[in-house]
Order: structure tokens, then C-alpha cells, then sequence
């Protein structure tokens, strides 16, 4: 049984959150094996991107059990967030500090070495060679989101965890993404983001998990052959 | 040991950079303990006798008045670009966080004194220029940081926290202050160490007790 849990890079045994009387989670069971790329699709309110606060330890679940890569939730915290990086919904930048000092405050907090190679790396990984002098408050939104994911990949985590990385990114910087998550992907490394673009996270995603409601509504391969299926379940979200 | 302190050390400088570029925290606090020194060298009969027992209470009073703006500030700005969430997404534990942004309120309470004591020294006609006067500081300002970084925390996220943070904040650094304005009274006196000992031994236990608590409890109080 422990062995079994060590294996999967996330197993979430019902898994309840309520913030007040509204229930978000009410009991969400899920087991993602390491090296995939996840795809939480949903409404809005279906409780996405709490699950993928819950994995980043912002948000604490109220019930339930959470383990990552065989490490509980619970109580091995700091352990978790050292093989986990996050680009949620906010880019969560110092506005008044450049890209680069950015990156390297962060890069001290993970105690990570050879900080000057690892920024240029990411840099061009995600395409901001060329700002990093710039004040992160002089940057769109869009290229705030790449450098909150070249924060989120610095220190090479063995999950990723991505809350609709695509919004406000143009076309060239989501193939760009779409290349890192394959990188990823072959590196045996494990995604789990949330988008409201379907097709395309069927393109890239092994894997889909439907939420509705707080609840898992469908767990599935994102294989040709139950794409249809995916897309049902997903619009069954909107038919209520 | 020295990850921990260079963890501490960088939370620290980054509050430090951001400060030096912005000046929302020193400016605010410096300026308002001036103000609060310059009214009451209007309101008051600055004799030498009265500028004596009066002063060191206006003094701290000021700061701790003023450090109130400065600490709401300087967790204001880490809740309204979430970036404290991103601190919280480090393989770092908590009460580091505490301790760098700690670390932080104490350099811009101490740099803000820079201005205000001198500024004090003139306004009140008063020798403060004694190594003792540093020690006073010191011990003051690491309470004041201990103690007002914690409840910025707990007040940042609350509706009316401009009233919440004075609310909470000042009746518990009450002792501290009666131990600097005890201490201070003293120096003014031109008393030598041993009479403000007592004093400062208090400042000293409270700062321990409370820098050692609100690492404590700061950990809760991130957690939703």
C-alpha cells in the first residue's frame, strides 16, 4: 500500500474544503501517476483551482488526505513545496523589483546554486531574456506570467502545478509553453494545470479530470478515442 | 543554521531594496514622529526641568505611533500583489518569514530613529548622544518589530486593519515602552547604567518572549 502511494505523484482521498457554508470540495478522490500532465477542466467555481491551492499548501482542506510523490500534506510541508513549483492565477512579482531580482530572491529561497546560469536558462526557456533589467511593473501581464513560471521552474520541481497558464499569453508564448510542458512531460516530471481551453488541453494532456460541482464528474485518458467523451462530460457541466 | 539566517537575511534586504526605492515606511514613520515632537514643543513649556520629564514619553509615544503607519505599510504591499503567497510557497518554514519581515520593520524603525532623535535632541534641548541611547534603541525598536509584525499579519487581511493594528499593537508594547521611556528619563538625567538597568532587563525579557511567541504564532495566522 505504501509502495503504491510512493508511485503516484498525487493521491487526494476525499478531499473536502468548505470556505463557510459553501461547500468547494466535497470529497475529491484522485490518483495521478508521476510523468503525466493532468488537465483539471471545470466551470467556473467547480473547485479547480482550490485542489491546485491545496497542492501548493496556500490553501489548508478541511478533510480528507493529500500525499505528493508518497510525502503527506499534512505534515511535510516544507519537504512538498521544495519538489513542487506553482504559477497560479496571480504572477505573485515584487512590482518594484526587475525580472532578475526577482528570480534571484526567489532563487535564495530555495537555496538553489549557480543562480546567474539557472535565470538565463530560464529566461529564454519562457522568453524574457531580453526584460530581465525591466521592473516587473513595466511588463504586461502576459510576460508577468512567464517569469512567475520561470519562478515556478527554477528549482526544477518534480510537479508542476499551472492555474490556466495560457491567459494572457500570445500565441507564440503558449506553443512555447506547450513546449515546456512537453519537456516536462518526457523528463518523467508530472503536470497538473487548470484551463478553460479544452481542445487544446486535450492536445497536450494525458490525462482529464472533470470537476463538477466538487466533485470528480470524470476521470479519463485524453486518447482520441474518449476525447467525446471528455467533451461531454465537460459541457454536462453548463447543463444544469 | 546559516540557511535559515540567509533566508532571514534575504526576506530582509528585499524589504530593504523595496523601501530604499519606494520610501513609503521610513518617510511615513519618520515624519510622523517629527510631527508629533514638533507639537509638543508648541504645546508644552520647554523649560530644562519640563523638557527633562516630558521628553522621553513624547519620544516613544512618537515612534510608537508613528512605527504603527510604517508596519501596516510594509505588510500591506506583500498582501496586494500576493506576494506573500508566494513566500509561502518556498520550502521554508514560517516562522523564517516572520523573522525576515521582522528583520525588515526593525531596519526601517531603527533608520527612521536616525532622523527622529536628533531632531528630538534639538527640539528638546536635551544630551541623548550616549552609547546608552543606542542600547535603549536597539532593544526598543527589535519589541516594536517583534511585535508589530505580528499583528500586521494577523491585520492585513481585516477590513478596517488602520484601526485594528494600533488597536492591537499598542497596549501590548506598553511595558516596552515604560522600560524606554523609564530608561531614556535616566539618560536625559545623566544617570549612569546601573540605574537603568532594571529597565532594560525588562526590554531585553520582552523582546525574547516576544520574538520567540509571535514566530509561534505567526505560523498559524498564515494558514487560511
Amino acid at each position: 500500500m505504501v509502495s503504491q502511494a510512493i508511485k503516484l505523484a498525487i493521491k487526494a482521498e476525499s478531499v473536502v474544503k468548505n470556505y463557510g457554508e459553501t461547500a468547494v470540495l466535497r470529497g475529491i478522490d484522485l490518483q495521478l501517476p508521476p510523468g503525466e500532465v493532468t488537465v483539471l477542466l471545470g466551470s467556473n467555481g467547480a473547485g479547480k483551482s482550490t485542489l491546485l491551492r491545496i497542492l501548493s499548501m496556500l490553501t489548508q482542506f478541511d478533510s480528507g488526505s493529500v500525499t505528493v510523490h508518497g510525502l503527506d500534506l499534512s505534515t511535510q510541508g516544507p519537504a512538498i513545496r521544495a519538489i513542487t513549483g506553482s504559477a497560479l492565477h496571480s504572477p505573485m512579482l515584487y512590482s518594484d523589483m526587475n525580472v532578475r531580482e526577482n528570480l534571484m530572491f526567489f532563487a535564495e529561497l530555495y537555496r538553489l546554486e549557480k543562480v546567474d546560469d539557472l535565470i538565463s536558462e530560464y529566461s529564454q526557456k519562457v522568453g524574457i531574456q531580453d526584460r530581465l533589467d525591466d521592473r516587473v511593473r513595466t511588463l504586461s501581464h502576459g510576460f508577468q506570467k512567464r517569469v512567475a513560471l520561470a519562478r515556478a521552474m527554477m528549482h526544477e520541481p518534480l510537479l508542476l502545478l499551472l492555474d490556466e497558464p495560457e491567459s494572457g499569453l500570445d500565441t507564440g508564448s503558449v506553443g512555447r509553453l506547450d513546449q515546456i510542458i512537453d519537456d516536462y512531460r518526457s523528463q518523467g516530471r508530472t503536470v497538473v494545470m487548470t484551463t478553460h481551453i479544452v481542445e487544446h488541453a486535450l492536445e497536450i494532456a494525458d490525462r482529464a479530470v472533470v470537476l463538477k460541482n466538487g466533485n470528480v464528474g470524470l476521470i479519463s485518458t485524453s486518447s482520441k478515442a474518449e476525447q467525446s467523451d471528455i467533451l461531454a462530460a465537460y459541457s454536462s457541466v453548463y447543463d444544469k | 543554521m546559516k540557511d535559515s539566517l540567509a533566508v532571514i537575511w534575504a526576506i530582509g534586504r528585499k524589504d530593504l531594496l523595496l523601501e530604499i526605492r519606494n520610501k513609503d515606511v521610513v518617510v511615513a514613520v519618520a515624519g510622523f514622529a517629527l510631527l508629533v515632537l514638533s507639537i509638543f514643543t508648541f504645546a508644552v513649556d520647554l523649560n530644562q526641568a519640563n523638557a527633562k520629564l516630558v521628553g522621553p514619553g513624547v519620544l516613544w509615544a512618537g515612534i510608537a505611533f508613528a512605527g504603527v503607519t510604517g508596519l501596516n505599510r510594509a505588510f500591506a504591499l506583500e498582501v496586494e500583489g500576493n506576494t506573500l503567497e508566494a513566500l509561502m510557497l518556498a520550502p521554508i518554514s514560517r516562522d523564517l518569514i516572520y523573522l525576515g519581515k521582522a528583520l525588515g520593520n526593525f531596519l526601517f524603525i531603527w533608520v527612521a530613529q536616525l532622523i527622529v532623535i536628533p531632531a528630538f535632541a534639538v527640539l528638546f534641548n536635551l544630551i541623548v548622544f550616549r552609547w546608552e541611547m543606542l542600547v535603549i534603541c536597539l532593544l526598543a525598536t527589535l519589541g516594536l518589530s517583534a511585535v508589530g509584525t505580528l499583528f500586521a499579519a494577523m491585520s492585513v487581511r481585516v477590513r478596517a486593519r488602520e484601526v485594528m493594528l494600533p488597536l492591537l499593537f499598542l497596549p501590548v508594547v506598553t511595558p516596552l515602552l515604560m522600560a524606554a521611556v523609564e530608561s531614556t528619563g535616566h539618560l536625559v538625567h545623566g544617570r549612569s547604567w546601573g540605574d537603568m538597568a532594571q529597565w532594560l532587563q525588562l526590554a531585553v525579557a520582552f523582546d525574547v518572549a516576544f520574538l520567540v511567541v509571535s514566530a509561534f504564532i505567526f505560523q498559524h495566522i498564515l494558514e487560511d
